[in-house]
């Protein structure tokens, strides 16, 4: 069953809080955005696109975290690999992660280990377009776009225009939660 | 499709390929950063089980494994019960028993890698058997050449040397079959088998194969130690015959060739000294893109499937 849709201006709209508070909260500051593939690449481009008009130095990086999953072993196939690219020198940053949706928590986990291993960056915040709650482990975002109430057996569909060729999201719900 | 082991290159199809050598170049990627491992097959553990003298492939797999987290055991064949006339049926129970999730087997004999995969639900993968295959080191031979030529299909490999006794040669020219390059064999008669594939050329004279005009003249390794008889005249003769000298390399630098090698390099006989100064030799790129290879076939292996 199908019970909510976020459309392009509700995504827009999103994209445009994030970037207020980063800019409330960092006030000048040189910031790196690291977006998790697949598809925080491109909210953080979006929110790095944002910023730009301002006067400070902006890194933006790119983490695939496959190999830092955590269910190595449960799933039936391996998950493809894709690059990572963190072309700015990691330690000492002032790193904000950036991911489409913030669900169990355990992307962002295995996130900052993969990001350690790069070097110790100063500061790791975490910027989410969404918040559908649900954690498994202690992990709060610093920014969010969007909060949504859903069940913890909802799926959540994100498609951007640069990955998927249109703005939506989509609620699915699951009936006998 | 993920499968459990990985045994040769004729069973793998072109998807497997070129799913292996895309996946191979994120592993590549690692190696920049100040910290190499990923913490993917944490707790796994690899058994390394060479039968046969072997530095680069067995430092390579190590070195895979343990960049992917894995705890590697090295079943030394002179320190085990092999020499004291254990058969490999029972090493290999004694390995089920130790429940090691990958094996890496390299033997004298044809086939014994396959063998050992049908008796343990450990991966298996073939580092050399015999005449017969050497996957991995085909898979890295086809990474480091689409590195250079990213669309390689219609180039041209022409190999150089002792086709017959050489499962690198084997393993190599069937992938690069497989992803579109042709192929041609040099070497002298006796080592460059007649009743080789139909669509591989031949090559006896070392002018005649230059006018087939390769992109890559890729080096067989003359394997001293597996000739029992005599295939050429004296070492010197095959380097004149046969080797890369510094009369051929100015050529070969004039046509921008690149170079490749499966190692260790016998100098003066494959080639002179001066090709590992050559500025498009791959020889050191082929040990690199080894790691990023063993490491994405590892990756994509499945352990545990039942035993037949």
């Amino acid at each position: 069953m199908h019970a909510l849709t976020l459309t392009a201006e509700d995504i827009a709209a999103g994209v445009e809080r994030l970037a207020a508070a980063i800019r409330g909260n960092t006030d000048g500051k040189a910031l790196a955005l690291v977006g998790i593939r697949s598809r925080g690449d491109e909210v953080a481009e979006r929110v790095l696109n944002l910023l730009s008009s301002e006067d400070r130095e902006l890194s933006f990086g790119v983490l695939d975290i496959s190999l830092y999953r955590d269910d190595f072993g449960h799933l039936h196939e391996n998950p493809a690999i894709k690059e990572s690219d963190i072309p700015f020198e990691v330690e000492g940053a002032h790193i904000i992660l950036v991911d489409d949706v913030l669900f169990t928590g355990r992307t962002i986990r295995a996130a900052l280990d993969a990001l350690s291993d790069y070097g110790r960056p100063a500061k790791i915040e975490l910027a989410v377009l969404i918040d559908r709650g649900h954690r498994e482990m202690p992990i709060q975002p610093d920014y969010v776009g969007i909060t949504l109430d859903t069940r913890r057996l909802d799926h959540v569909l994100v498609s951007l225009e640069g990955t998927d060729g249109a703005d939506e999201i989509r609620i699915v719900e699951q009936e006998n939660q | 499709m993920p499968r459990k082991d990985l045994l040769d290159i004729a069973s793998l199809d072109r998807a497997d390929i070129d799913h292996l050598l895309d996946q191979s170049v994120p592993f590549k990627e690692l190696f920049t950063r100040s910290v190499k491992k990923v913490p993917a097959l944490k707790g796994k553990s690899v058994l390394m089980l060479f039968y046969e003298p072997s530095t680069r492939t067995h430092s390579s797999f190590e070195v895979a494994a343990k960049r992917l987290s894995a705890d590697v055991t090295n079943f030394d064949v002179a320190q085990s019960s092999i020499t004291k006339g254990e058969s490999v049926r029972e090493t290999v129970e004694t390995l089920q028993a130790m429940r090691t999730d990958y094996i890496i087997v390299r033997h004298k004999a044809s086939g014994l890698p396959g063998t050992i995969a049908r008796l343990t639900r450990a991966s298996v993968i073939n580092a050399g058997d015999g005449a017969h295959a050497h996957p991995t080191q085909a898979l890295l031979d086809a990474f480091t050449l689409k590195e250079k030529f990213p669309d390689p299909a219609g180039k041209k490999v022409l190999i150089i040397g002792d086709v017959l006794h050489s499962r690198v040669a084997r393993s190599t020219s069937t992938i690069l079959k497989r992803i579109g390059v042709e192929v041609a064999y040099l070497g002298p008669g006796s080592l460059v088998p007649r009743a080789g594939p139909e669509n591989i050329r031949r090559f006896t004279d070392y002018k005649q194969a230059m006018d087939w005009n390769p992109d890559v003249v890729y080096l067989l390794r003359v394997q001293m130690e597996r000739q029992d008889v005599q295939y050429f005249p004296s070492l010197r003769e095959y380097h004149k015959l046969y080797g890369v000298t510094e009369t051929r390399l100015e050529e070969i630098r004039k046509r921008g060739l690149y170079i490749m090698h499966p190692g260790p390099v016998n100098r003066g006989v494959e080639l002179c000294d001066a090709v590992m100064d050559y500025e498009r030799s791959l020889i050191n790129d082929q040990v690199e893109n080894g790691i990023a290879v063993r490491m994405a076939v590892l990756y994509w292996l499945k352990p545990g499937a039942a035993i037949a």
